[in-house]
Parts: structure tokens; C-alpha cells; sequence
């Protein structure tokens, strides 16, 4: 089979997805995914009609990012006419899938060029707005126990045995890593500032994050599922799926989970061959990736059957791992992870995550691609693994190398 | 016609529904046919400008649907797709009515529920009578049914969808103003006025557009594309699933009805419904609740097994024995339908204070406005406190509600005897001493009987009445004649130690004790009962009744042991109480206070505190002597059976002993006594719908794993073997 080769990742600075004060949030939602297209044949110095298509992750398609942002994008950044897209959606691993998708298009050798990544603005549209039968058809809700994600998020502590101490600390220190990340300028190679129509820079630095966050900070934060959980009816739907438990232990706040932001991430993946005719150099390497499905009430744990699966397609084991990306969609999400696989927090999420940064839904997922692909060339290490979490109880993981 | 008579006056088409061969109206095969041809004579008839739709029943517009005929219909296998043609075909009646072009009132001159109400949602205005007893509704939900002629989309679309599933899935019936509020119908008026205020609507409105068939029509607070639709239905989705445990399949449904058909055009909107009403009935659930909790607790409630030839008994003056908890709710409720009581009690001071609490009762029903001064006034005056037997002189009924202890009751039957004339009955309100016994120290023992109230006795409906071996018929009777009297329900039970039903709940509640022993999570023991139906889980009743009360028990037996020179081995159970209470001061819920008289803190398998009970989380550690270390959790579908199973097998055992001798009884009795799952129909009705030879086998598994109390009796075995079931 064909290898596949990371040329580029690019991704936008997260803005605050407020409309009131959301730096991305005052220019429609396109913007943020022209910024990051554009960068691509600019920084690698080719035709946009090289690009055989477009795959980007929306959670919410609907609006001014419904109706297929992959081909509104490329033609909204001046791709050559040529240049088809569609949008997926994986819910939160939407931005990753994208890129998987185009690897394994590469691989199969249907492509040789092509761009995966994701966008999402939160403060123009907001969560939920797709709807969705999950909830509210009653089928589906009562036979898989339908729970909102922080609910699942909440058991999963409650299970595990995390203390809010424990969740609150690992935030803590995300917020920490974060800012030591700016500060050593861990991301400048990769960061496009989004511009508005008259050129001005909207946003050029993740503006979501809040250095120096203490434990004590976190501990004025009320739950935020409690009273929906208690109230609605949630908590007990949950524990009747998990009767094990006898009450839900609600740690999660927006203080320890990920933040509601805009931003885009777009990564160029394509065959060796193309490469070297274009003269670009190949960062890293696709090995593995794979896509599960989990217990959808808890919600959340999909990351390590989905981290095996691809460990064990690419005859890998965790130890042949150098550095590890876990979205930080709740800190709980993390600690299992880490606890479940084996491995340190040393190694994990090492430059912060979505509790400092923000988690644009569709974007995120080639957004942490990206950052893994910085870092391996900062550190000089060689593989990464990249999982999210996923609504509906799923979780993706990818295993790159850099060559 | 037979069942509505058609006439003409002043231009408008009166139809009146009179079922002369029913005490009451209710929605038939037949009744809709002639309403039908009667909406059509009258569309048809250019002299007729609208249609009145009322009654001929005093007080009673439609009570509801034909409940035998849908008992029937659920009996039998179901053709799916012909009943859905067939049921359809009511709907689509009831849309020609909405649809005909010519304005139709539903005039209700009363009572308009279920099927009923279902018509006069299908009418373009609803007036309705303004008197108390008028109540409208959709109360289907109740028997575990739901409504099947297009209430589960008109209502919705009439009152908005959020009120709509409120008072369809709660099974509300309301009362005139309630009914107006919310908009279950447009108008009330005075009885003598309300044809006239349908003609008047007719010659002056008249619009015979339904609103839902408006084009610009917006339903209330949001129609299917609302985000309020959603999280309405995302809110009741969680909610009902929550408290249902997802036991209950018409309350389902009826959330996939709304949300199926919310959208549609009305002329689709009925299919959606019918195919959910269908699902309800395929569904043994229904069909299990209709028939224990409607047909047999009728019976029940109408003394069916009352002893025929025994003349009727009429019950004037009762005398109570203990002013305690059960002898103040007995008096309570006998004053209450006018009877005189003598509550007596050691001494006068304790007899007038149990005629307070019943005071304080119903002042607190007075200020919920439940009742009137005057109710109040004549039940008080009617409870008479006293210290002396001699005031039982000319009772009809006596009751001792004395503490469960064989010398003192003794003691009072004796004392009552001579007060007593040969036609009064004496009865016991034991909860499980044999009445053959007790009966020793009467004088009459055919006069003896017992009747076992449950708590509180106002609210709880349902009374086992015990005969013992010398107990005779004609006090059977007049025992009936006296629960009766005071609106209780009976089920006949025979003299056994602990009689029926709470022989079947505590194999429930030791079913928690050998779960936990066997190291089974305290949490899952508790939730696992609780999705099983139970309304209190095992660990939480052993606190709320108190662990003071069986620590007694195995302390009697310890003795009682130590007595006969045998030695004593406290079960693991046992045990663990005893620990609770010895090692670690943990009474229960409402502990006694300390001999000092210091009051203790609540505390027993739970921790209390303000706003709620936690499972004490020190419980594993401290009785770790006494649980076995269990690795491998048991699923809780393998809990639930475990309780559902060993109940059901104790009522086949009192079936086969003879405790009980219907399986109507024993069905309605503990759903209505103890709380076994409604749901089910009852244990008998659960084995029937498990399947008596799957029953048999899951059970032989169960008692291979977890011991003999799941053996299943002989009767069930041979049940199983000639393929009958306990309602065949």
C-alpha cells in the first residue's frame, strides 16, 4: 500500500466562541476555514488545483456552515474550480476522521494530494443547533440511555473514583503547560492568524486560555451538570445503566472542561510521488488509524478501545508510543485515559489541551494532529498517537511517525 | 338508531348518545358508526347549519373506551396490519367529523374521559357543564393504556405540547375550571344553558375549520421544528425513563406518538397514533394492568367474594382496640362514612390522645382543602375515647389493633367477650399471628376473624381478611360488609403465620440480606430493586422500619435457643444487624432515643443527612466478617429476577398451601398491599407472561446457584408439564 505523508498542518488561533466579545465571532464562519486553505498552497508554494479535495469535520452543519463547508471552503478560499469538498461528521473526532479519510484515499492511491481537517464556530452557531434524533426520539433516547456528554463525563469520575481535587488538578495543570507552550513559541509554525475582509488581523493567539489558573481558582466553580442531572432526570437514566453506582459524584465545570471556541485546522496529506514533483517535504507519516464504538450512555470511553485497535493494526505497543494526545474534552476523559493505558502524564498532552485552549468541535481533531507533528520535530522523538473522545459513545485515535 | 338519537331543531342537527343497554356511555364499534351516519344526515341536509354532539346520561357525556372489548383485543394473538386498518378506521371517522364543513359542539353536559373526551377533542368547540363532577380527561395512562382516537395528537396541538404530554402521561381527569385554564375545552356554562350556548357558538361563530387545520395556525409555545419541541421531548424523554425504570410501555408510546405524528398534516397524524396503541397492546403489560388493577380490584372493591347467602350486615358502632397508629387510622376511617367509634386504650389519657393525631390528620387535610369544617367536625364527633370495655356494648365490630404479643391480645378479647352480643364479630388487626390461635381465648371463635389493615390506613385501600379453621361464613360476610362499609377492598386469605402478603414481601426483603451477604454492591442491591418495580429497595425499608424491630426478633430467637439447651447460630443477616446496632450504634432511619433519653442519630444501612441518604460507605469494611468477597458482580437483570422470582414463588406456595385460593386475590393483594410491581399484573400474571415452563427453568438455574428457596413448588411443575397457566 501507498504511504502516506503529512506536508502541512496549519490551524487558526481559538477564539473565544461568545458573541460578545468572541474575537472570530463577528466575521461568518468561512473565514476562519479560508485562512487556513489558503495557507496551504502559499506556505508550499503550489497550485490550489493540485488539491484533489477538500474534507472538512462540522459538528453542527447547519447555517452559514451547513449545506457541505468542504466545498464552500475551498471555493470561499479561491481554489482552483477543480477542487471538490464535502464535510463530515464524527462529532468531536470530525477534524481527525477528516484526515483520515484523506489518508486512506492517499493510500488506496485514489488521490495523490489532497486536504483534511475541520472547522467550527461556536459563537455563530451553537451547540445542538443540528438537532438530532438522539435525544428527543424516544426509540433511541430509552434504548441506549441517553445522557448529555457531561453527565457521562461525571460518571466517568464517579466510577473511577476521581475526586474533583483530582480532575481539578489535572486542569490546573493543562492551563499550566498551555501557557508554557505559548511562551516557548511551541506553535509558531503552525498558527495562520485570521484576517478580516479589509485584512486586518482578527485573532492571531489562542485567546481562550487563562495562564495561571490555581487550584483554588477552580474550586469557586459550581458543578455544571448537577442540576440538570438531578433535576432532569439524567442522573438516574445514567445509573440505571450503571446501577453499580449509587449516586453521581458531579465534578466537571467549564473550569475542567474543554472550552466553547472558533477556530479551523486544515492538514495537507499526500503519496511520496507528489512530494518530491512539487518540492515539499515530508514531515510525518500515517501509520495507523481506527474508529470505535463505545457504550454511548457513559459516552466517553472510546478512546482506549479505538487506541488498541490501532496500536494492534499497526503491531505497535503502548510503549513504542513517544508522546500522546487525549482531548481534553473533560479532565475525567484524560485521567481514565492515562490510567487505563499505562502511561504518564509526563508524556501526555504535553503542551496542554482543549481545557486551556478551547475544543472547536469539527477542528480539534487535526488540530492536536498538528500539534503532534510540531512536537515530535521539537523534541526530535518519532511517534505520536492523537485519540478524542466522540459523542455517542466513539473514539478515534491516530499513530503518526515522523520520518 | 339506537345508541344516539338524531333531531332537528332551529336549523341545528342535536345528536344525543344514550346507550340504553349500558349504565354509561362509552366509545364502541357501534356508537361511532351511528355518530357517523349521523354527522353525515346531517351534512347532508342543507336545512342543517351545525351539529351538537351531547348526551342523554345525567351528569355522564362519555365515560370512556370499552375496556372488555380492549381487554379482549389484547388477549388474543394480534394481526398487526388488520388492526391497524380496522383501528384506523376510527380515526378516520372522527377526521370526516372534523372535516365534514359544517361546525360540530360538543356539548358536555358531564363526565367526558378517555375515548370520550377523544370525540369532543375532534369537535370544533368544547363546552362543558360547570359542576364539580364534570371532570375531563385523558386518564388511559393510569391502567397502563393510552388514548388510541387522536388524543395524543390533538391535545397537542390544542394546549401546546409540553401540557399536553403532562396530563396525558400523568393520566390527569379535570375539573371544570382546571379544564378551562388549560384549554381542554373553550367554554363552561350552567347545565340549563348549555344547548343554547352551543346554538349560540353555531349561529353566531360557527367556524367549522379545525385550528390545527389552519394555515397559519401556530400550535401554543412551539410546533415540531421548535427547539421547545425538543427539549420537551428530551426532558420527558429522561424524566419518564427515570422514573418508569422503562417498566411501563404505554408511557412510551405515548412519547413516540407525540413525537412520530407532532408534525403531520392531522389527516396522517392518526395512523402514527393507532400503530403505538397497537405496540401498547402487543405488549402483555397493558393487558396485565387492565385486568389485575381494573376488572379483579373491582371485585375486590365490590366484595365478589363475599359469601352470597349471608344477609347484608349493617355496621353502626365499631370499638377499636389501641389508639396506636393502625386502631387511629381504623376509627378515622370508619367515622369518616359515619359510623360511631369507641377507641379505647389502656387508659383514657392514650385513647384521647390517638383521637388528637387523628384530629391533627384532618387538619391537615382541611388546609389543603381536601375537606370541610363540617366533615371534620361530624367525623370527630363520631370517635368516642374510652378506658372501659363496657362502652363496646353494642358494637357490631370490634377490632384490636393491641402490640403484637399473644398474652396481651389474650387479654383484650377476653375483656371485649362479655361486652359483646353473638351477632358482633371480633376481629384482629395482626399482621401475621395465626388467628386459629388467637381465636383460642374468644368465647365465639366462629365470631373471630382477622382483618389486616395496612399503613397508613387512610390511604392504603387494600385489607387481607384472615379466617381461621373455626371462623364461620356468616362472620366472612359480615367482615366484607364492614371493609366495605369503610371503602376498603378485601382479598381472602386463610390462616397461615404471616398470612399472604407479607409472606411474599419478606422473602423480598430477605432476598436484599442474602445479596449482601453474598457481597453483592449495596448500591446495586438497591437499584436493582428498584428497576425491578419495588417502590422501596431492601436496605432502605430495613432502615425506615427499623433494624431495632428484627435485632428484637433474632434476640427472641437467641433466647428461645439458649432455653431449649440448643445452641445458637446467628445467620450472616442476623449478624450484621446485630452488628449494626451493637458495635456501631446504627438503629435505622428513626432510631430510639438512648436510655438516657438523648435522641440517636438516624443511621442504619444508610447514612441520613439534610437533603438526602447516602448507603453508609463503612458498611463492606465493618461487616467484612460476615460478606463474602465477590468479584464478579451479578448483572442487574439477574438481581431484578432474583426479586421478582422469590416473591412470586412464596404466593404460588400460599396458593398451593391454600393461604390463598384466587389468583385474582393474590395478584390485586400485593400490588396493592405490599408494592409489588404494578406493572406485572401481579406475581400469578407474571408467571403467566413469563411462561409457566420458562418460568420453571429460569428458576431451577436460580436455585442452583443461590440456593432451594428458588425451588419451584409442585404445583408449578405440573403446571408446567400439562402447559397450563394460573388464568387459563
Amino acid at each position: 500500500m501507498t504511504d502516506c505523508f503529512i506536508y502541512d498542518a496549519v490551524r487558526t488561533p481559538r477564539g473565544k466562541g461568545r458573541k460578545k466579545d468572541g474575537a472570530l465571532a463577528d466575521a461568518p464562519p468561512l473565514r476562519m476555514a479560508k485562512a487556513v486553505l489558503q495557507a496551504l498552497p502559499e506556505r508550499g508554494d503550489f497550485d490550489s488545483k493540485e488539491i484533489e479535495d477538500v474534507i472538512l469535520g462540522c459538528v453542527e452543519p447547519v447555517g452559514e456552515q451547513g449545506a457541505n463547508v468542504g466545498r464552500m471552503a475551498a471555493m470561499m478560499s479561491g481554489y482552483d474550480e477543480s477542487v471538490p469538498g464535502f464535510q463530515l461528521n464524527r462529532f468531536c473526532s470530525s477534524g481527525l476522521e477528516a484526515v483520515n479519510i484523506a489518508a486512506a484515499k492517499v493510500k488506496a492511491g485514489d488521490v495523490d494530494l489532497i486536504v483534511g481537517g475541520g472547522m467550527e464556530s461556536m459563537s455563530r452557531i451553537s451547540m445542538g443547533a443540528a438537532g438530532g434524533a438522539w435525544s428527543t426520539d424516544p426509540e433511541l433516547a430509552w434504548d441506549t440511555s441517553f445522557v448529555p456528554q457531561g453527565i457521562g463525563a461525571d460518571l466517568v469520575a464517579t466510577k473511577q473514583g476521581y475526586s474533583r481535587n483530582d480532575v481539578d488538578s489535572f486542569a490546573v495543570e493543562s492551563q499550566r503547560r498551555a501557557a508554557a507552550a505559548w511562551e516557548g513559541g511551541h506553535f509558531d509554525k503552525s498558527i495562520v492568524a485570521v484576517k478580516d475582509s479589509i485584512g486586518v488581523t482578527m485573532l492571531d493567539r489562542d485567546e481562550h486560555m487563562r495562564a495561571g489558573t490555581t487550584l483554588e481558582d477552580l474550586g469557586q466553580l459550581k458543578p455544571s451538570f448537577e442540576m440538570m442531572g438531578r433535576n432532569f432526570g439524567f442522573d438516574a437514566v445514567a445509573i440505571q445503566k450503571h446501577p453499580e453506582v449509587e449516586q453521581i459524584n458531579h465534578v466537571h465545570h467549564a473550569g475542567n472542561s474543554s472550552g466553547i471556541v472558533d477556530g479551523a485546522a486544515a492538514v495537507l496529506v499526500g503519496n511520496k510521488e507528489v512530494g518530491e514533483r512539487l518540492g515539499l517535504k515530508p514531515r510525518a507519516r500515517i501509520i495507523k488509524s481506527a474508529t470505535v464504538g463505545s457504550e454511548p450512555c457513559i459516552m466517553l470511553t472510546g478512546p482506549m478501545p479505538a487506541s488498541r485497535k490501532a496500536l494492534a493494526k499497526a503491531g505497535m505497543e503502548t510503549s513504542d508510543i513517544d508522546l500522546w494526545e487525549i482531548n481534553e474534552a473533560f479532565s475525567a476523559v484524560c485521567l481514565l485515559f492515562m490510567e487505563e493505558m499505562g502511561i504518564d502524564h509526563s508524556v501526555t498532552n504535553v503542551n496542554g489541551g482543549a481545557i486551556a485552549f478551547g475544543h472547536p468541535l469539527g477542528a480539534t481533531g487535526a488540530m492536536l494532529l498538528g500539534t503532534m507533528v510540531d512536537e515530535l520535530e521539537r523534541r526530535d522523538l518519532n511517534t505520536a498517537l492523537i485519540t478524542l473522545c466522540v459523542g455517542a459513545g466513539m473514539g478515534t485515535s491516530t499513530i503518526i511517525e515522523r520520518v | 338508531m339506537a345508541i344516539i338519537e338524531y333531531r332537528v331543531e332551529d336549523g341545528i342537527a342535536i345528536l344525543t348518545w344514550d346507550d340504553k343497554d349500558r349504565p354509561m356511555n362509552v366509545l364502541s364499534g357501534d356508537a361511532l358508526a351511528e355518530l357517523s351516519a349521523g354527522v353525515e344526515k346531517a351534512v347532508a341536509d342543507d336545512a342543517v347549519k351545525g351539529i351538537i354532539l351531547t348526551s342523554g346520561k345525567q351528569g355522564v357525556f362519555v365515560a370512556g373506551g370499552d375496556l372488555q372489548q380492549i381487554e379482549a383485543l389484547g388477549s388474543g394473538p394480534i394481526d398487526a396490519a388488520d388492526l391497524l386498518k380496522r383501528t384506523s378506521a376510527v380515526l378516520d371517522q372522527l377526521r370526516r367529523m372534523e372535516t365534514c364543513g359544517k361546525p360540530v359542539v360538543a356539548a358536555l353536559n358531564g363526565v367526558a374521559l378517555g375515548g370520550g373526551y377523544e370525540i369532543a377533542l375532534a369537535c370544533h368547540r368544547r363546552i362543558l357543564v360547570n359542576q364539580r363532577h364534570a371532570q375531563v380527561g385523558l386518564p388511559e395512562a393510569g391502567l397502563g393504556l393510552m388514548p388510541g382516537a387522536g388524543g395524543t395528537q390533538r391535545l397537542p396541538r390544542l394546549v401546546g405540547v409540553q401540557s399536553a404530554l403532562g396530563l396525558i402521561m400523568q393520566g390527569k381527569q379535570l375539573a371544570p375550571d382546571k379544564a378551562l385554564e388549560k384549554g381542554l375545552v373553550d367554554e363552561l356554562v350552567e347545565p340549563q344553558d348549555l344547548i343554547s350556548a352551543a346554538k349560540k357558538w353555531i349561529n353566531e361563530d360557527g367556524n367549522a375549520t379545525q385550528r390545527w387545520d389552519e394555515k397559519r395556525y401556530k400550535v401554543p409555545g412551539g410546533g415540531a421544528d421548535s427547539v421547545t419541541f425538543a427539549q420537551t421531548m428530551m426532558g420527558s424523554n429522561a424524566m419518564t425513563h427515570a422514573n418508569t425504570y422503562g417498566n411501563m410501555p404505554s408511557q412510551r408510546a405515548i412519547l413516540q406518538s407525540v413525537y412520530d405524528g407532532f408534525g403531520l398534516p392531522m389527516d396522517r397524524a392518526g395512523k402514527v397514533e393507532t400503530r403505538q396503541f397497537i405496540r401498547v397492546l402487543q405488549d402483555p403489560t397493558a393487558r396485565a394492568m387492565l385486568r389485575t388493577l381494573f376488572f379483579s380490584l373491582q371485585e375486590c372493591q365490590k366484595g365478589a367474594r363475599r359469601p352470597k347467602d349471608v344477609p347484608r350486615f349493617e355496621v353502626k358502632k365499631v370499638g377499636i382496640i389501641g389508639a396506636g397508629l393502625m386502631g387511629q387510622g381504623i376509627a378515622h376511617v370508619s367515622a369518616k362514612v359515619g359510623i360511631d367509634v369507641v377507641l379505647l386504650d389502656r387508659d383514657l389519657a392514650s385513647a384521647e390522645r390517638g383521637k388528637e393525631k387523628v384530629s391533627k390528620t384532618l387538619e391537615r387535610r382541611l388546609k389543603k382543602g381536601r375537606t370541610t369544617p363540617d366533615r371534620v367536625e361530624g367525623i370527630l364527633s363520631r370517635i368516642h375515647p374510652s378506658e372501659d370495655y363496657s362502652d363496646f356494648k353494642g358494637c357490631d365490630v370490634v377490632v384490636e389493633a393491641v402490640f403484637e404479643d399473644r398474652d396481651i391480645k389474650a387479654k383484650v378479647t377476653k375483656a371485649t367477650d362479655e361486652q359483646l352480643g353473638n351477632d358482633a364479630i371480633f376481629a384482629s388487626n395482626t399482621s401475621g399471628l395465626p388467628i386459629t390461635d388467637l381465636a383460642k381465648a374468644s368465647s365465639r371463635p366462629a365470631n373471630f376473624i382477622g382483618l389486616h389493615f395496612f399503613s397508613p390506613v387512610e390511604r392504603m385501600q387494600m385489607v387481607e381478611i384472615v379466617v381461621g379453621k373455626e371462623t364461620s361464613q356468616e362472620t366472612l360476610a359480615k367482615a366484607w360488609d364492614y371493609i366495605l362499609k369503610i371503602k376498603k377492598a378485601g382479598i381472602v386469605v386463610n390462616d397461615s403465620p404471616g398470612f399472604y402478603t407479607s409472606r411474599v414481601f419478606g422473602t423480598f426483603i430477605s432476598e436484599g440480606n442474602h445479596l449482601l451477604v453474598e457481597g453483592v454492591t449495596p448500591a446495586l442491591i438497591e437499584n436493582a430493586a428498584k428497576s425491578a418495580g419495588m417502590p422501596m429497595p431492601p436496605l432502605g425499608i430495613s432502615d425506615q422500619v427499623g433494624l431495632g424491630t428484627m435485632y428484637k426478633v433474632a434476640k427472641q430467637a437467641e433466647k428461645d435457643a439458649e432455653a431449649a439447651g440448643k445452641e445458637w447460630a446467628p445467620s450472616p443477616a442476623q449478624a450484621i444487624i446485630a452488628s449494626l446496632i451493637e458495635d456501631h450504634d446504627r438503629w435505622g432511619a428513626h432510631p430510639p432515643p438512648k436510655e438516657d433519653g438523648q435522641a440517636r442519630t438516624p443511621g442504619g444501612f444508610y447514612d441520613y443527612h439534610e437533603g438526602g441518604k447516602n448507603l453508609w460507605p463503612g458498611l463492606g469494611a465493618a461487616m467484612s466478617r460476615w460478606i463474602e468477597t465477590n468479584d464478579a458482580q451479578p448483572s442487574a437483570d439477574i438481581v431484578r429476577r432474583r426479586y421478582q422470582f422469590v416473591q412470586c414463588l412464596e404466593a404460588v406456595r400460599c396458593l398451593e398451601q391454600g393461604v390463598i385460593t384466587d389468583v385474582r386475590d393474590g395478584d390485586v393483594g400485593v400490588i396493592m398491599a405490599v408494592g409489588f410491581p404494578a406493572f406485572t399484573g401481579g406475581p400469578f400474571t407474571y408467571i403467566d407472561n413469563y411462561g409457566v415452563a420458562d418460568f420453571v427453568r429460569d428458576a431451577d438455574e436460580l436455585s442452583a446457584r443461590y440456593g432451594e428457596r428458588f425451588d419451584s413448588p409442585k404445583l408449578l411443575r405440573e403446571m408446567a408439564a400439562e402447559g397450563r397457566t394460573f388464568y387459563s
